[in-house]
């Protein structure tokens, strides 16, 4: 209270065009704390952060920033006030060294470049002081992902901040990176540094921070101190309600065989056994799921199932009916659903409109098409009816999927594989890249789905989904189904152990 | 003697090559700064006919290579400064905007040399070989190498200062970074445009430069489309170069090669493949340059891209 803020946003206003992106935001920072920024997608927090680096200027309100107003014209000005921001996409020059992505614009533009040594010098005490293990000498074309992040972080403290913006951080990291950029962060608040800490993780946020600020719709809703709150509090102020993972449902009523895998193998891309003899089935009216730590066969059972990757071994049977190795369209024709890992990849075509997408895999089929023409006046009023029912947040039927969000692209996915009434819908990340809000929407849709009969198999890493909506899980590990258990969040340690590999169950026995 | 004749073949054709492939190596050099800074600029040919029409008409007026080969260079930079504008300003795409330039520079070129010049029939004085002492005068070496004339010389100056100021200034390096990540340029507080502009600028100088050797260095007229092609043939140099301007020189004293030993072997009377298979060798290695070479990833991850500020 008595402390005078660091950094202090005052009724900040930003429009892009018809869309507001910060409706009157104000926050207060204090120094040498982490400053947690937590909402969903599209409740511009990256907005609000870039306005703060000069990438973006404000439309209306002010920056109070060491007790003084400011008002950056570029990134530039930002830096040399000691603010650095280390955003989602990484500003580095792939074929630049990382000194010189360093000393990039620094300087005269004629200058004669002679101080690399010194500069080296720098990056690697630098390096040293962090443990960031950053070489000067690297091309950035042949980091990986978290290593050039460390390179961002280490450009920002190259040129000297007091502020560090990171915005979303973890989204490209490994577990243990994540722990290792969270300890950083602690490291740089004891040097005396102030951390604004973008995420829309609710663990990471926890785990970290000192205070929070939620916010949606453009506003910061509440400023919490994490001693004071939870994660389902956090869960509530992000959404505005309350969001238990408990969805409401009704008990399984399962019903006959859908489909049933027996002793399925399959080689990865690389051509390394992924799949080693997993058999499972799935009964009408129940969610099978899929527990694993990703990496563990599972990208390569959906692609086998689809019809993506070839099968080595064993039998696929839908409805009675064998489809090993049989192609996709086939695959799809038979009653069979596919909401993709990477919906990039296998799911939509990005530069395509919401109505082209819609009917990907039955263009050439009535009532889409006739005489081998589209029927465009149909495909309108399919996707429109889409749209509505899945409340995708769109223009209209004819925009490019690839300017809508990730969550409204995924929604999209979903909704044009429940509408071809399938028998059995594959699932691989139901709610990748999509947020709370979102996510809740599309679990009861499944859930709906259940209930009408339909068969499902969810693929997740993500145990709260697959607790919130599956009858039985089935853990996947090295290639092989390891075991099976009922959704209980009660032996959450003995569904741990079993992604860990861990068998040994002594009490089986009798 | 045969050995003594296969080496002042040798001697002559290396000359040659050398003199034939200037205008490629200040044109190419030129190009890979265009294409480190992202424009892909194919309006060459145009460019480098206007640089020679100019040089020959200050030439024709003035009777000094000098201010010849200055007015090539402001020419080519006059018809890249359109360019820039069209690509770089109003983002219009640069294959279109090129051809158009290609096409305008061959009309161009061609109505103004017939309406004022092509009845007087005269030619101009050209750059003379400067005679070394002891050097010029070395038996084969000096024909080879030392019997040039300074334009000629000045293409390793050219070959090397471009080096050093694309990878020891800060010019050089936010040049390539501008190609590559415009964004992460716009970052750090550098104008991307004005980086284009001026690696527009210095391609199509070097390329008006090379085009003004051919009429003050080398042939001592203007001839309606006496590029003949050499505006595309940069263009598969800077591939096969992989982007880097001393790469550039020698890619283009091999395709002088090539055009030095189609000249030769059609004055030899003992070869009996038409001329026009001959004639037709730099442009058939070209094809087999872009075929070879193509996409090894050396390319700038940005070009021909325009780039939307913030």
């Amino acid at each position: 209270m008595s402390q005078k803020p660091f950094l202090r946003i005052d009724n900040i206003r930003k429009r892009f065009g018809p869309i507001v992106a910060s409706d009157g935001v104000s926050l207060e920072i204090q120094e040498g704390e982490i400053h947690s920024l937590l909402g969903e997608n599209g409740a511009g927090k990256s907005v609000l952060m870039s306005m703060i680096c000069g990438m973006v200027r404000p439309d209306e309100g002010e920056i109070i920033y060491k007790g003084q107003s400011v008002r950056f014209n570029s990134p530039r000005e930002a830096i040399r006030q000691h603010i650095g921001m280390v955003h989602q996409h990484f500003m580095l020059v792939p074929n630049l060294t990382v000194a010189e992505n360093y000393i990039l614009g620094q300087g005269s533009a004629l200058r004669v470049i002679n101080d690399m040594d010194e500069v080296h010098a720098k990056i690697r005490e630098l390096s040293d002081r962090y443990a960031l293990d950053v070489r000067p000498d690297a091309l950035i074309e042949d980091l990986s992902v978290g290593e050039q992040q460390r390179v961002e972080i280490l450009k920002t403290l190259f040129h000297g901040i007091d502020l560090l913006i990171l915005d979303e951080p973890t989204a490209v990291l490994t577990p243990q990176e994540t722990d290792r950029l969270l300890a950083l962060m602690r490291d740089l608040v004891k040097d005396g540094k102030t951390v604004v800490f973008i995420s829309h993780k609710l663990d990471e946020v926890m785990r970290v921070s000192d205070r929070i600020s939620v916010m949606r719709d453009g506003r910061v809703v509440n400023t919490v101190n994490v001693a004071d709150t939870d994660a389902r509090g956090l869960a509530r102020m992000m959404v505005g309600r309350d969001v238990g993972m408990e969805l409401a449902r009704n008990p399984a009523n399962p019903g006959p065989l859908v489909l049933s895998v027996e002793n399925l193998t399959c080689r990865s891309e690389t051509g390394l056994p992924a799949v080693r003899g997993v058999s499972l089935h799935v009964r009408a009216g129940e969610i099978v799921g899929i527990a694993g730590v990703s990496g563990n066969g599972q990208t390569e059972l959906s692609l086998a199932l689809s019809g993506l990757l070839p099968v080595d071994g064993g039998r696929v049977v839908l409805n009675g009916k064998d489809i090993t190795g049989l192609d996709p369209v086939r695959i799809n024709a038979s009653g069979f659903s596919h909401i993709p890992e990477d919906r990039h990849k296998h799911g939509i075509v990005m530069s395509m409109s919401l109505s082209e997408n819609t009917v990907l895999q039955r263009y050439d089929q009535p009532p889409f098409a006739a005489r081998g023409m589209l029927n465009r006046r149909m495909i309108s009023e399919h996707t429109r009816d889409l749209i509505k029912r899945f409340r995708i947040k769109s223009r209209d039927e004819d925009q490019r999927i690839g300017d809508l969000s990730g969550g409204n692209q995924q929604k999209l996915v979903v909704a044009r594989e429940l509408a071809r009434n399938p028998d059995f819908i594959l699932v691989n990340q139901l709610a990748r890249g999509i947020d709370i809000g979102a996510m809740e929407f599309v679990m009861e849709e499944m859930l709906k789905q259940r209930d009408s009969g339909r068969a499902i198999l969810l693929i997740s890493t993500e145990l709260e989904e697959l607790f919130a909506i599956c009858d039985r899980i089935l853990v996947m590990f090295h290639g092989e189904i390891l075991g099976e258990l009922p959704p209980d969040r009660t032996r959450l340690d003995e569904l741990g152990l079993l992604m860990a590999g861990k068998t040994e169950q002594p009490a089986l026995a009798g | 003697m045969d050995d003594m004749m296969f080496l002042t073949f040798l001697a002559t054709l290396v000359g040659a090559a050398w003199r034939l492939a200037t205008p490629l190596i200040f044109a190419s050099i030129g190009e890979v700064f265009s294409e480190r800074a992202g424009v892909l600029n194919i309006g060459l040919e145009g460019t480098m006919l206007v640089g020679a029409f100019c040089g020959f008409a200050t030439a024709f007026a003035t009777d000094s290579v000098l201010l010849g080969l200055l007015t090539g260079v402001l020419g080519g930079m006059l018809f890249g400064l359109v360019f820039a504008f069209f690509t770089i300003t109003i983002k219009a795409d640069q294959i279109v905007v090129g051809a158009a330039l290609n096409l305008l520079g061959m009309g161009l070129t061609a109505f103004l040399f017939r309406t004022y010049y092509v009845s007087t029939g005269k030619g101009i004085e050209i750059a003379q070989p400067v005679h070394i002492p002891w050097l010029s005068d070395l038996p084969f070496l000096g024909e080879a190498f030392f019997q040039q004339n300074l334009i000629v010389y000045s293409t390793i100056l050219v070959a090397i200062l471009a080096t050093l100021v694309l990878y020891r200034t800060s010019f050089g390096l936010t040049l390539r970074a501008v190609g590559e990540h415009p964004k992460a340029v716009d970052v750090a507080g550098r104008n991307v445009a004005a980086y284009r502009y001026g690696a527009v600028l210095v391609g199509t100088g070097l390329a008006g430069l090379g085009g003004a050797f051919l009429t003050l260095g080398h042939s001592n007229q203007f001839v309606e489309g006496i590029t003949s092609g050499r505006g595309f043939i940069v263009l598969a140099v800077v591939v096969f170069a992989r982007w880097s301007p001393i790469g550039a020189f020698f890619v283009s004293l091999l395709f002088g090669l090539f055009y030095a030993l189609q000249l030769m072997l059609q004055a030899q009377a003992s070869i009996v493949v038409p001329y026009q298979v001959l004639q037709a060798l730099p442009y058939i290695m070209t094809i087999i340059t872009l075929v070879v070479v193509r996409g090894k990833g050396a390319a700038p991850g940005k070009l021909g891209q325009p780039y939307e500020m913030r």
